[in-house]
């Protein structure tokens, strides 16, 4: 148990390294979901089956809408690498690295202290999951319902403004006036020809 | 002995399912275009064997010797990652089905779970092969799927949530147990079994929601540029979740392995269970294949307004009255 905790540890440390030196967005997204999963295992091993597997459902799942909005709006081409390569210049890395190093410092005096480390508690099933959110911590989950309630409502709000506007400039296909629209290949054939015969 | 069913037992199920997995999606390609050739009044592949029945070893062997071109511009990685994605999710989620009565795999307690987080991790190989293609009807059909599929999923795993809310577990066998000792869900859970077949067709991007490779407009969608074995993957894995969903249909809706045993014991019953599920199964790949053959191609708004609109709130309704009843009845 204890080296499967170690293997899934390492490729989840390890993935995450290369998640941020990446250049390529979808290369560096696939090392993210990587380590999600390596996680997602750690979750499994210490008798969270039900977090396990909604770490990947929410977190390793869920990315895909930012992986489509990388592909999306950022139209990234060859020259994109070439532009990260430039921000990931090693004085860019000073800042994070001496904050990783106090953390690491932090847990190797954890670890090399007497220990407070307290015991497994054995496997949570998910109906403790259940009786958990929907018991002590209702509240919570109101609140965070509540909050995506929020999301919901505005984020249909600004869909329906961005729809309403191409919907007022309709196609003119029936006017005689050839070339009056852009969608060129709607006017009728010929029309040009006819209009300048009258 | 006990070693035998501690040690054999598991690898024998493990091999047999990976068996009949694989040999049932180079079947059902045949299958399917025999069936579609009946209801299409034609003859279909009829040549190679008894009733065409050797092309599937055909089409196998034309796809080994086809040249396996990478396009130069592609990015190779992920281009190559991206079929064994969509093989290797649907084939892990067969290992909580349970094919007879304790015969399963792995038997999870987070059964259901486990497979909806395969379905959403098989997303990934559609979407990354329209991407990493580097073409842009692939990318038009990668990003197709990521959003049908997004969609889908999330009322696939609300019309599950009413078998489990009666059966109050996420393990596959306890929801057989469940349906054991009272009635098969489809009768107390129809609305999530329409629900989830809905779901299923487009999480496993079968006509009429095949808009991801709609080749009318897409070229081929996202395996536009894919050739030799690993088109035959992104085929074959096409097929198996055909299989998966039907199987979870059977399991979840159906009972599964349950059925009249005729008097039999032991090995026999396990046996003639295993058979009714296969039966089970092939009656809905059949329904399957006849939804292809009759039903046309939605537009793309049209399907995602559907799923939205339509099928979401028919999902939470759902829920809720599932939830209302089992309160009051006291599950």
């Amino acid at each position: 148990m204890e080296g499967l905790f170690y293997m899934a540890a390492v490729v989840a440390v390890g993935a995450t390294l290369m998640m941020l030196t990446r250049q390529n967005a979808v290369h560096a997204l696939l090392y993210l979901i990587l380590s999600l999963l390596a996680v997602a295992v750690i979750f499994y091993l210490f008798g969270a089956p039900f977090a396990a597997a909604l770490e990947v459902i929410v977190y390793a799942g869920a990315i895909m809408v930012l992986f489509v909005f990388v592909v999306m709006l950022l139209n990234l081409g060859p020259r994109a690498g070439g532009l990260e390569a430039a921000w990931l210049s090693p004085t860019v890395w000073l800042l994070p690295a001496i904050m990783a190093a106090i953390l690491a410092g932090e847990i190797v005096y954890i670890l090399s202290g007497p220990g407070l480390r307290t015991a497994p508690a054995g496997e949570i099933a998910p109906v403790q999951v259940g009786l958990a959110l929907y018991g002590p911590y209702l509240i919570g989950v109101e609140l965070a319902s509540m909050l995506l309630l929020g999301a919901l409502v505005g984020a249909h709000h600004l869909g329906r403004e961005a729809r309403s506007k191409p919907e007022t400039k309709t196609h003119d296909v029936y006017s005689d006036v050839a070339g009056s629209d852009s969608g060129g290949d709607l006017v009728r054939a010929g029309s040009d020809r006819t209009s300048g015969a009258a | 002995m006990n070693t035998f069913h501690e040690i054999i037992t598991p690898i024998l199920t493990v091999f047999g399912v990976l068996f009949v997995v694989l040999n049932l999606a180079a079947v059902l390609v045949w299958v399917e275009r025999r069936l579609l050739a009946v209801w299409q009044d034609r003859y279909g592949p009829n040549r190679v064997g008894p009733f065409g029945l050797f092309q599937p070893l055909a089409d196998t062997l034309k796809l080994l010797w086809k040249e396996d071109w990478i396009p130069p511009f592609a990015d190779k990685p992920i281009f190559v990652l991206a079929p064994a994605i969509v093989m290797t999710t649907v084939l892990f989620s067969f290992a909580v089905i349970p094919v007879g009565e304790k015969i399963v795999i792995a038997d999870l307690n987070v059964g259901l779970l486990y497979i909806l987080a395969m379905s959403s991790m098989g997303v990934y190989s559609v979407v990354l092969g329209g991407w990493a293609s580097d073409n842009k009807y692939s990318l038009l059909g990668g990003l197709r799927a990521s959003a049908q599929m997004i969609s889908y999923e999330v009322f696939m795993g609300l019309s599950l949530m009413g078998v489990v809310f009666v059966a109050g577990s996420f393990r596959l066998s306890d929801i057989i147990a469940w349906q054991n000792g009272h009635v098969w869900f489809v009768v107390p859970q129809f609305l999530g079994f329409v629900l989830f077949v809905i779901a299923g067709i487009a999480e496993s991007r079968r006509l009429p929601f095949d808009l991801p490779e709609s080749e009318s407009e897409l070229v081929a969608g996202f395996h536009s540029e894919y050739s030799g074995m690993k088109f035959g993957m992104f085929f074959a894995g096409e097929y198996m979740g055909v299989t998966l969903v039907s199987a979870l249909i059977a399991v979840l809706f159906f009972g599964g392995w349950l059925g009249p045993v005729f008097g039999l014991t032991g090995w026999r019953a396990t046996a003639l269970g295993i058979v009714w599920l296969l039966m089970k199964t092939f009656f809905f790949i059949g329904f399957f294949i006849l939804l292809r053959a009759s039903l046309p191609r939605p537009r793309f708004d049209q399907l995602m307004s559907w799923g939205w609109k339509r099928m979401l709130p028919l999902a939470l309704v759902n829920l809720l009255v599932t939830g209302a009843v089992v309160l009051a009845i006291g599950s």
